[in-house]
């Protein structure tokens, strides 16, 4: 048997040839192009070329002392405000959605509706937003004409607002996202777990808390993971919002905007080294999508089996 | 004798090679069957399908001209905000040189802002208009001379030429002047708005009945923007000195805003909340527009009816914009790239059908004085049937421009971005200053300080 | 009580989802009602009733050289329809490659996989659009379409799809029958994946339809430009383009066919997302 699937290992070596070559060519030639210029002083001043200058680490050590972690920092809070509401409503919405004792009418409407705003492009959506709360928007004339506002609010003009505003934007378009996802680990929960515990009188908030979170213990990491990434890049939104200058105050600044604005001056050069940064990032969190993906362990037996064993010894220690 | 005949031989000689150098001249200079126009807008085409004999047709949906010896016009535009235009143009500008000939940049547009980028001798992407067979002293001796310093290198050679100049004026709502100063008229309203103590006490006045002066602080920033004493960059250096014009500028535009003089929910200029502020609803009594903008912007957005704005003088002389025409260096059609230029910006009779047409003011000493007094054809229909001309004209004659470097755009659109949120009051005086300092070493990385008037 | 208890549930729920769909569509209503007015009518505030532009306005956008829009879509359909087909396919492949057989690089080519799983597109962007342009392919849509053939995380989904749903034994069984490794796998395998493939296709077209930052860096000209390039280029639009009823109709052109394909699709993305999860 063993013999036979060496005989066709070069098979497999032919089917992964195109997704190593087409990776290596696009991806990895950059990579090192990109790494090797975080070393340069390469820039555009008008339309003149300045540079390559080897200049060492001289640009590493200019973004240490830029303002890259205060960037770093409004990357997470933007990233927060929008994933805790995003998590919680779509666990709720997700409980709801395959629970067979709640009759929910017109239950195929709201889950195709929930995923609808994923589908537009992040800057057509902030765009829309933009024209929707500025100042003499529409959100305002409606808060206005209903008498709960005396004021127009200012949304964009505070730190508050803004980061609010990305904060929802980036709600209201991964939420649908992440319910179908978890909807789909909870369905994945054998119908019997629920039936027993039906059985021992779990209320629902129980049964939730008890058997279905732990249960989707492995989705939800890969979702709260997979929203890291998506939140590390996060670009399209402020970008637009702010017309790219991250206001009140650079508040509202990621760190792939930031790498955008050194892209626009062309400086290839500290592009680069912040590219290099972020990689090291990406690296660490890599690391652990790693460590959590390839736990082969998903539901404890082999942990139980251990720990079985761990206490076998202890006893005939003791 | 034999002197003469070496002469006549020689004269001869010349005569022949210098014929034969001029066929081979017009054979090396055949001209390309395609002419690309790099711009940000329809304006220019607009202008010169009206007042070029040689256009034949444009496309519908406004990207080729044709002309009547079968070239062709490509029209590449590209939005200006954003630095897009400039990112599109660099790129084709660098690979010139490379480009087959129908894909070189023939003419491309520059804005007042950046066009020292462009018109910089190291450079060297703008064609010197000698180097055409125009001679500025002598063909365009009839333009404004501030259009023709803007338009020349730091050696003073002229790289480009405008058809179009842009003095600014006030103009303003008839309605709210007469209701807060009893009475509309451009000449007694001038007199309100003539300098700046006298338009902060208008201002105070404007506020009791409830108008704001003008829409945003960033209104105003050409003025104080355009009078500033050395430019922002000084060549050769790498230091930005921020100017004590601009200080001002910070300071009198927090004490308006604060004062509310200004209408606090509208920040910057080419956004929603601007332009709902040119509309009937508003309480924005002024504007400080140029010809193009009371055409383009102002009148687009106004939902009232025609007469209800005014122009009169404003409370400082002011440039804003202008458009200047450049051939591009490797061009293979310099005689279309002269003739244009020609056509657009040197003939009387051409600028002054631009200016009916279009209300531009451009750029023609003597037309300009016939067009401020010659109400019949120069009137606005927008403006009820004043002729703004009789206030462009003076504020025109008047105009110093600033000295100009190669970052003007950057330092004009980061100080206005970074002080912002200072007069909106995120941040206090030093940080939005710190701020511009991080925002302009980004943008220009050659840039190694920043240094502030006392 | 215990009836009055689940009956509140169902009231709270029918509340919170009515509330939230009212938040997806508002915008879309917004979205709609504006491309039907005029930039004048936009200018007097928000009104909830459609105004009388919406020919007028679409007749702007279609006739409007400088801003392709038709093109655009165009464009936007060839790169992201490639995508999805390329990334499926070839996705599926390597799934396949590493799933059936044993060979010595194996493990160290599924480790490596997953490494790069989350880098960031950013950060070699860079470097790819160098490579991109020494290669002749800038201002071209192949960039575009090419590398994804190398998605890690459809690798990924299609990896764990497999294991889940394809036995190795349906494999062993062709062989005795005769069938090539490549037939194998294009007539068994492929239709075995189908939901799979059907769910990855649409979110690989949905992500290429939306991506800004790579074609922003690699497009030049404006027969080229893809829908969010030019919806970015609208907020750039100055004074002459200014018309906000333009612009919303604008984007209500560029979202309307995505949006008519995820409804037609919707049951498969439903449906293969909880067929694909199950795995666990």
């Amino acid at each position: 048997m063993k013999k036979k699937s060496i005989n066709y290992g070069k098979w497999g070596y032919l089917f992964i040839l195109p997704f190593f070559i087409i990776y290596f060519i696009f991806s990895l030639i950059p990579l090192v192009d990109t790494v090797r210029y975080s070393f340069f002083e390469y820039f555009r001043s008008g339309i003149k070329e300045i540079g390559p200058n080897f200049i060492g680490m001289e640009n590493y050590i200019s973004l240490l002392k830029s303002d890259m972690f205060k960037y770093g920092a409004n990357t997470l809070i933007l990233w927060l405000i929008g994933f805790v509401p995003q998590i919680v409503i779509a666990l709720v919405l997700a409980a709801w959605f395959t629970d067979a004792r709640l009759k929910i009418r017109g239950k195929q409407f709201f889950k195709v509706v929930i995923y609808l705003p994923n589908l537009i492009m992040a800057s057509a959506f902030a765009l829309l937003f933009f024209t929707m709360f500025s100042t003499n928007g529409p959100v305002n004339s409606i808060l206005m004409s209903l008498g709960w506002i005396k004021a127009p609010i200012d949304f964009m003009g505070s730190v508050f607002g803004t980061r609010s505003l990305i904060g929802f934007m980036n709600f209201l378009m991964w939420f649908g996202n992440t319910t179908i996802m978890l909807m789909a680990a909870v369905m994945g929960i054998s119908m019997d777990v629920f039936e027993a515990s039906d059985l021992d009188g779990c209320n629902s908030i129980q049964r939730f808390f008890y058997i279905t979170l732990p249960l989707i213990r492995p989705i939800l990491s890969y979702t709260l993971i997979t929203s890291i990434i998506g939140g590390l890049q996060m670009f399209d939104v402020p970008q637009i919002l702010t017309n790219g200058q991250g206001n009140p105050d650079r508040t509202s600044m990621t760190l792939i905007m930031f790498l955008n604005s050194h892209l626009k001056s062309k400086n290839y050069g500290m592009a680069g080294a912040l590219s290099v940064y972020l990689f090291i990032v990406s690296g660490i969190l890599c690391f652990f999508v790693y460590r959590m993906t390839n736990d082969n362990d998903p539901d404890g037996s082999k942990k139980a089996a251990k720990k079985r064993a761990k206490e076998e010894r202890r006893r005939l220690r003791g | 004798m034999k002197k003469r005949a070496v002469a006549v031989l020689l004269t001869a000689v010349m005569a022949v090679t210098g014929m034969s150098a001029t066929v081979v001249c017009h054979a090396e200079s055949e001209e390309g069957k395609v002419i690309n126009i790099y711009s940000w807008n329809d304006e220019f085409r607009t202008r010169l399908e009206a007042i070029y004999p040689e256009v034949e047709s444009t496309s519908s949906d406004g990207t080729v001209t044709t002309l009547k010896d079968g070239t062709e016009i490509h029209w590449i535009i590209n939005p200006n905000q954003d630095g897009v235009y400039q990112q599109k143009l660099d790129e084709a500008l660098l690979n010139q040189a490379d480009a087959s000939a129908d894909d070189k940049v023939d003419i491309f547009l520059s804005e007042t802002d950046y066009v020292f980028k462009y018109t910089d001798k190291d450079a060297d992407v703008a064609m010197p208009l000698t180097d055409l067979g125009i001679d500025p002293d002598t063909d365009l001796a009839d333009q404004y001379d501030f259009t023709r310093t803007t338009a020349s290198d730091s050696d003073g050679v002229q790289r480009g030429s405008t058809w179009q100049c842009c003095p600014g004026t006030l103009v303003y709502r008839r309605d709210i002047a007469k209701e807060v100063f009893g009475t509309d008229d451009p000449a007694e309203v001038g007199e309100k708005v003539k300098d700046w103590d006298t338009m902060k006490e208008t201002a105070a006045q404007l506020k009791e009945k409830g108008y704001y002066t003008f829409s945003s602080y960033a209104d105003t920033f050409r003025l104080y923007g355009n009078s500033i004493a050395q430019s922002w960059v000084q060549p050769g250096e790498t230091t930005i000195t921020v100017d004590q014009k601009i200080m001002d500028w910070v300071n009198d535009s927090k004490e308006w805003l604060d004062a509310g003089y200004l209408n606090p929910t509208v920040k910057g200029q080419w956004n929603d909340d601007w332009n709902k502020a040119m509309g009937s609803q508003s309480k924005v009594f002024a504007f400080l527009f140029p010809a193009w903008g009371i055409d383009f912007t102002l009148s687009p957005n106004w939902d009232g009816d025609a007469g209800s704005w005014a122009v009169t003088n404003p409370p400082q002389e002011y440039n804003w914009g202008g458009s200047y025409i450049h051939a591009a260096t490797g061009t293979d059609n310099p005689e279309h790239a002269k003739d244009i230029i020609l056509a657009m910006t040197a003939d009387k009779d051409n600028l002054l059908k631009i200016s009916e047409d279009y209300s531009d003011f451009t750029n023609t000493k003597s037309g300009m004085a016939e067009a401020a007094t010659d109400d019949a054809n120069f009137s606005s229909e927008f403006l009820g049937g004043q002729n703004p001309f009789a206030y462009f004209a003076p504020v025109a004659e008047n105009i110093k421009i600033a000295p100009l470097s190669a970052y003007d755009q950057g330092c004009v659109e980061l100080i206005q971005n970074s002080f912002s949120d200072y007069f909106q009051g995120n941040v206090d005086f030093d940080k939005a200053k710190a701020n511009f300092e991080t925002a302009i070493k980004e943008r220009y990385p050659e840039i190694s300080e920043v240094t502030w008037p006392e | 009580m215990k009836k009055t208890g689940s009956s509140f549930r169902t009231v709270f729920a029918h509340i919170v989802l009515i509330l939230l769909s009212f938040m997806c569509l508002f915008f879309f209503y917004v979205l709609i009602i504006n491309a039907t007015r005029s930039h004048a009518d936009l200018q007097k505030g928000f009104s909830a009733l459609p105004g009388k532009n919406f020919l007028e306005n679409l007749k702007n956008v279609a006739n409007d050289g400088s801003f392709p829009m038709f093109r655009g879509i165009l464009n936007s359909i060839v790169v992201s329809g490639c995508s999805a087909v390329l990334c499926t396919y070839f996705s599926s492949l390597t799934a396949y490659g590493l799933y059936a057989y044993e060979f010595k690089a194996r493990k160290a080519a599924f480790t490596f996989i997953m490494a790069i799983l989350v880098m960031p597109t950013q950060v070699t962007a860079m470097g790819f659009l160098r490579l991109v342009t020494k290669m002749g392919l800038y201002d071209s849509l192949l960039p575009l379409i090419i590398p994804s053939i190398a998605s890690p995380a459809v690798f990924y989904f299609m990896y764990s799809y497999l294991q889940s749903s394809l036995p190795l034994s349906l494999v062993e069984a062709a062989r005795i029958d005769g069938s090539g490794e490549f037939h194998t796998f294009n007539r068994i395998v492929i239709p075995i994946m189908k939901p799979a493939i059907a769910v990855q296709a649409i979110f690989t077209f949905v992500g290429s339809w939306n991506n800004y930052f790579v074609p922003a860096l690699i497009i030049q000209s404006k027969n080229k430009m893809t829908v969010p390039i030019l919806i970015a280029t609208l907020r750039g639009a100055d004074y002459m383009n200014f018309d906000m009823g333009k612009i919303y109709m604008m984007i209500t052109v560029a979202i309307v066919p995505i949006i008519i394909v995820y409804l037609l699709l919707s049951k498969y993305i439903i449906a293969g997302v909880t067929l694909g999860g199950v795995k666990e």
